[in-house]
């Protein structure tokens, strides 16, 4: 019985992580919109908004909400992505990156820019769609190597994605040392990614596959848990193990996909935030695909701030200030992890 | 309840069971035993659906297994292995609350879920290790929870490989009584016991496997005769009887 009312302590835990991340979400928001060489208070946000008439109000509609609304969805998809990977691969160190999407999305990027120029006027709607497309090829291509009769190995999967992340790398250094100057920042925009392109209308372009991935994603937490203990323990408490496996990764390889169409490929949020909640809660994936969600967004929009802010008037790319971050983290992690990895 | 008809399994060209038939009702517990390679896990993996019999089938309430979703078969069976690596540092509450997972497939959690959780994990008498993380346990306190979690799942059968593997003489005696309890309250009990005596104090009846066949099915009195055992196990055997009359069979080195 004591074991029974002592029992929800443990769970308010991840209540109340997921409650902190909510509240703070928001605030993070406000300070990020508020913040720049047009300087507005955050508590001061709310009231320019319902007037609508200060002059404020159009800097912060046309410039800062849609460049901190894309901060928060990308942040929130890799982050998402990068919890459901980790869960599916059983292993705390896996990316988003992994399954080969972020990798081809880049390629298809490289491949318009450089193979393509002149393209300009098509750039802003063709240059995020060769992204996704390259990304969800890059994923069919990976989980066509993985499957053989109608199975996939999770770990041929892993390997399958870390030989396709070789060769298009590979692919994007040829088409690099093909590129003009110009080509080339456009190109360097994509691999290190930045919330700059931000508009209401790219906001509106990727609303839909975000809003798809992230519904289907969190759904998955149940068998995400199951999988814990093993694919053949998952399949004895009823978890379907190949429909669900082409569904994590379809929906991951798609929330990735628009993540990377719209703001480059943004490194180590999608494998910092989920690690971050484990430490903050715990590993139920119930709690910790939502908490992924916020602290992905949260992060994401800081990384933007301190890349828009700590350089001004120049702007860093969001990707450089997320590694810069996020790889000594990284390196912590695997300090403390370093047993279990080295198994 | 369970009905095994002449199972065989290949992989390539070797066989790891040939014609292995039997029937389990409810309120029975088998115990599978036989020499290490003789077939019992791949046996249990057969029973439980995760793999398919190369020839044969296996009925589950008079339903080949083929015929079930993954999700209604985690209804009415939970199997125990011997897996102990989880991926992630999990208490052993979250642990043994995996096994309402099936449960909440269809519905949203309800407290008697977490009722349920606490009664297995009081049944496994692994209540006091609730907020333990898994990882940190001991292989016989991971055992424990592990049964909990497949008791929480509520299950009419229970496959169980080797649940004695790991616990100390008073922990095996006591999983094997919960077993025959179990069985009293309807379940159906298919267990692969290492021991000999175990086996024969506990199950109604034992199967004995050997290089993938079926040498003896029967009452524990009827199988574990010396001869067999030596046929079987390539030792010499002295057979007594138990003070509650069940046999008592202990190898001559």
């Amino acid at each position: 019985m004591q074991s029974a009312l002592r029992l929800p302590k443990a769970f308010s835990r991840y209540r109340l992580a997921l409650l902190g991340l909510g509240v703070a979400l928001p605030l993070v928001v406000l300070l990020a919109a508020g913040s720049g060489a047009y300087a507005v208070a955050p508590q001061d946000i709310p009231r320019v908004l319902w007037e609508r008439e200060n002059p404020t109000y159009a800097v912060l509609t046309s410039v800062r909400f849609p460049r901190v609304l894309l901060a928060v969805v990308a942040g929130a998809l890799l982050a998402l992505s990068g919890a459901v990977m980790q869960g599916l691969f059983r292993n705390p160190l896996a990316d988003p990156g992994l399954i080969g999407v972020s990798a081809g999305a880049a390629l298809g990027a490289a491949a318009f820019i450089v193979a393509l120029p002149g393209a300009g006027a098509l750039e802003v709607y063709a240059l995020p769609l060769m992204a996704f497309a390259g990304g969800l090829l890059a994923t069919l291509a990976v989980w066509a190597l993985a499957s053989s009769g109608g199975q996939v190995q999770v770990l041929t999967l892993l390997l399958a994605g870390v030989a396709l992340n070789a060769l298009a790398g590979a692919l994007i250094g040829l088409l690099v040392s093909r590129a003009t100057d110009e080509q080339l920042r456009s190109l360097t925009f994509w691999t290190l990614g930045g919330y700059g392109g931000a508009t209401w209308g790219l906001l509106a372009a990727i609303a839909p596959t975000a809003l798809l991935s992230l519904w289907g994603l969190l759904r998955l937490s149940r068998p995400l848990n199951a999988l814990v203990l093993g694919e053949s323990e998952a399949f004895h408490l009823g978890v379907s193990l190949e429909p669900f496996k082409r569904k994590a990764v379809a929906l991951a390889a798609l929330a990735v996909g628009t993540a990377v169409a719209a703001a480059g490929s943004v490194g180590f949020i999608g494998l910092v935030a989920p690690h971050l909640f484990r430490l903050l809660a715990g590993p139920d994936h119930r709690y910790l695909l939502p908490g992924s969600v916020l602290l992905g967004a949260i992060l994401s929009v800081l990384a933007d701030l301190i890349a828009r802010t700590a350089a001004a008037p120049a702007e860093l790319p969001v990707g450089v200030v997320t590694s810069l971050l996020g790889a000594p983290f990284f390196i912590a992690l695997l300090l403390r992890f370093k047993r279990e990895v080295a198994r | 309840m369970l009905e095994a008809r002449a199972l065989s399994f290949r992989v390539g060209q070797r066989r790891l069971l040939g014609g292995v038939s039997f029937g389990l009702g409810a309120g029975e517990v088998l115990g599978v035993l036989g020499p290490n390679g003789a077939g019992k896990s791949t046996l249990l993996r057969l029973l439980s659906g995760e793999e398919r019999p190369s020839s044969g089938e296996v009925r589950l309430l008079g339903k080949p297994l083929p015929a079930y979703a993954a999700a209604e078969l985690a209804l009415l069976r939970s199997v125990l292995t011997q897996r102990r690596d989880l991926g992630f540092p999990f208490t052993a509450y979250e642990v043994a609350f995996l096994g309402r997972l099936p449960h909440l497939e269809r519905r949203p959690e309800h407290p008697r879920d977490h009722q349920a959780t606490a009664h297995a994990l009081g049944l496994a008498q692994a209540q006091a290790l609730s907020h333990r993380k898994y990882p940190t346990l001991s292989g016989g306190e991971q055992s424990r929870v592990d049964l909990a979690r497949v008791l929480a799942q509520e299950p009419r059968l229970l496959l169980l490989d080797e649940p004695t593997n790991h616990l100390d003489p008073r922990h095996q005696v006591e999983v094997l009584q919960l077993c025959r309890r179990l069985a009293r309250e309807g379940w159906a009990v298919v267990a692969v016991l290492h021991d000999l005596n175990l086996a024969a104090l506990f199950c109604d009846r034992v199967l004995l496997l050997h290089q993938g066949a079926a040498v003896a099915l029967g009452t524990p009195h009827e199988v574990l005769e010396p001869e067999r055992l030596e046929r079987v196990y390539g030792l010499p055997f002295a057979l007594t009887r138990h003070p509650s009359g069940r046999p008592w069979v202990m190898p001559l080195g």
